[in-house]
């Protein structure tokens, strides 16, 4: 069917056309350059803080200072003991106790009976606390209230220090509490 | 404010009766007095505005505006082109909406799918499911921007201007909070399926993958988390596994054809598909590549599964398959004995739905299910099944299998893996079969068979 010319010309048009056609596929690289260069002032003002404690902010805060920002910010929702709140336009969790109850048959979660890691305490309070002005403590009070919460539940000394260092050092009574997602259930099988 | 303050209460007011035409859904008459949840503020803001308003307000359901009818639409003109302003609404005989549960708080909580209401797959938008933790931000889309950082070649700012020129796909897939369905582990508990399953939403999605935007930033060696953040009140974070960020996460722009609504992340959230609901960052703002989770409050003491032994199950992102049916559901009531089509919802977390079956005595036998919809991965399917009703007490029950060959197990199945030691234990990823009891009567309710 097809003549020698036809072939040719088939040909040409492949080698001619076609890198027109189909620009971008003969593109090796896929990146379009789109965005632009965040510099290190952009980030600043970001953080999330991992178990490391890495870009834990300068500063410092004890058990003393955090009762005072405490009381100024935290108790009209968490409660004077730290106990939570459940009632209508508030829903403030408890902070403290439950150590022992997770096996019960009232399991009670609070930052020290089941939080695994101090740092992502401060992660949350610097984060969205107080509810009524989220992100507005600044990081000493963040530490100190951190402290606070800490030594309620027993977990550090009425004395010790917060800051990036001593933190995530800090042993939650929960640490080991938790393991990989195992599903699906391998019982739903038999 | 009395059934506001009990959860346990019915969702839909169960004075109300329902009654059901022969294969068809109820229809939810304009009666705003039902929605007993959603009564609180919404009453109070109402009573400062002038009567007319109110009265206005009361007539025209959520989405709809009022017009008077006429006696005979084909002797009268109706409205003319463009006097919506261009947007066009709901007719105002279509009243079902998404309810609020009751939590004490209102910026921290949730309100549920109408899904014994809806027609077809697609959930619409103003009717998905909302969870927020800080309220719903306003954000203006021009001083919004997506900043890609960490264990990357170059931390770049992505405008939606620049996220928009970027190739992007678009998909079905549902979202499913996690906490979906947490009231029934006990015992039978919301009365319709609103309350027991209304945390399910299926929409139509556009964005860029995860997998573009890397290559824009390049991603260096030992990357192996991502943690997404959003710009609500309360910066919401998760950690993601890399592996699911490049297989499949999405940045979402677009949602049922037109941009995301403001509850749904406006302008732009993370979209992992068969992921639970938490993990799909609203008003998403940053993307930290990381080679380790960051354990944030979220993931550690929220979303986790606590077992009988007192630990707690990690990261348990995948939602199982699942089932519902929709017709007959809690609260209706059949006329009737004859031929009914009985219709729901089935999907998964982990590919596609495979075949749905139906049982009308409790599980004891089961038959397959129509798929009125092509599955698609971790989408819902619409099923639906010819039922002969015999005027005889009788239980109802879906179970759906997806492509892996999971097979969705019973509340029974589930408790005696993870125990049933309190309310605040494992209460999450609850995907058991669900029972809808039809008494001789034909009244429909929510049972443990």
């Amino acid at each position: 069917m097809f003549t020698p010319d036809l072939v040719r010309l088939a040909a040409v048009l492949a080698a001619v056309v076609a890198p027109f056609g189909a620009w971008a596929q003969t593109v090796s690289d896929t990146r379009l350059g789109v965005g632009t260069p965040a510099s290190e002032a952009d980030l600043s003002a970001y953080f999330s803080i991992p178990p490391s404690g890495r870009g834990l902010p300068p500063g410092r805060g004890t058990a003393q200072d955090g009762a005072v920002v405490f009381q100024q910010s935290c108790a009209a929702c968490h409660g004077e003991k730290l106990q939570g709140n459940m009632s209508p336009g508030i829903g403030a969790d408890r902070l403290i106790g439950g150590r022992g109850s997770l096996a019960s048959n009232n399991p009670v979660k609070t930052t020290e009976s089941y939080w695994p890691y101090a740092t992502t305490l401060f992660d949350y309070v610097k984060r969205a606390m107080p509810f009524n002005a989220p992100g507005s403590l600044t990081d000493d009070q963040v530490y100190s209230v951190v402290a606070y919460i800490l030594s309620e539940g027993g977990v550090i000394k009425p004395d010790e220090v917060m800051n990036a260092t001593s933190l995530p050092q800090v042993r939650m009574p929960n640490r080991e509490g938790f393991y990989p997602d195992p599903r699906p259930e391998l019982s739903l099988y038999r | 404010m009395s059934a506001a303050g009990d959860p346990s209460s019915s969702i839909i007011d169960p004075t109300d009766d329902c009654p059901c035409r022969e294969g068809m859904n109820v229809l939810h008459r304009p009666d705003r007095r039902r929605f007993l949840f959603a009564a609180g503020t919404a009453a109070g803001g109402a009573a400062t505005l002038g009567t007319g308003v109110v009265q206005a307000a009361e007539k025209a359901p959520a989405g709809a505006q009022w017009f008077d009818v006429p006696t005979d639409p084909t002797k009268e003109q109706g409205r003319a082109v463009g006097a919506d302003g261009g947007y066009g609404s709901r007719s105002q005989f279509e009243t079902t909406v998404r309810v609020r549960y009751p939590t004490p708080n209102e910026n921290t909580s949730w309100s549920l799918t109408p899904l014994a209401a809806l027609v077809g797959n697609i959930t619409p938008s103003g009717l998905h499911f909302e969870r927020h933790h800080g309220g719903i931000p306003t954000i203006d889309p021009s001083r919004h921007a997506l900043v890609v950082h960490g264990m990357v070649g170059t931390a770049k700012r992505f405008g939606m201007e620049d996220l928009k020129r970027l190739p992007s796909v678009t998909r079905n897939h549902f979202i499913e909070c996690s906490g979906n369905s947490l009231t029934e582990w006990k015992k039978p508990t919301l009365k319709n399926v609103q309350g027991t399953h209304g945390l399910l939403s299926t929409s139509e999605w556009t964005g860029v993958l995860f997998s573009t935007l890397a290559r824009e930033v390049g991603l260096q060696d030992g990357a192996a988390w991502v943690l997404a953040e959003g710009a609500d009140a309360a910066v919401m974070t998760r950690s993601i596994p890399m592996e699911k960020m490049l297989k499949d996460a999405m940045i979402a722009y677009g949602q049922n054809g037109e941009a995301i609504r403001p509850e749904q992340g406006y302008p732009v959230r993370l979209l992992l598909p068969g992921y639970e609901g938490n993990t799909h960052i609203k008003w998403l703002r940053r993307l930290e590549v990381s080679d380790k989770p960051f354990m944030t409050r979220e993931e550690t003491s929220k979303y986790t599964d606590l077992m009988g032994d007192g630990r707690a199950r990690l990261f348990t992102l995948d939602m199982d398959a699942k089932s519902v049916i929709t017709f007959p559901s809690g609260e209706m009531r059949l006329p009737g004995p004859g031929v009914y089509n009985v219709t729901g919802f089935a999907w998964s977390g982990r590919g596609r739905v495979q075949s749905v079956d139906v049982s009308v005595n409790g599980g004891k036998a089961w038959y397959p299910a129509r798929l009125d919809s092509v599955p698609e991965p971790m989408c819902t399917i619409r099923f639906t099944f010819p039922w002969a009703w015999d005027g005889q007490p009788a239980i109802l029950q879906s179970r759906c299998t997806d492509e892996t060959g999971y097979i969705q197990p019973t509340r029974t199945e589930l408790i005696a893996i993870r125990g049933d030691h309190g309310p605040s234990a494992s209460v999450y990823h609850l995907n058991a079969i669900q029972s809808w009891a039809v008494a001789s009567d034909g009244g429909v309710s929510n049972v443990h068979a």
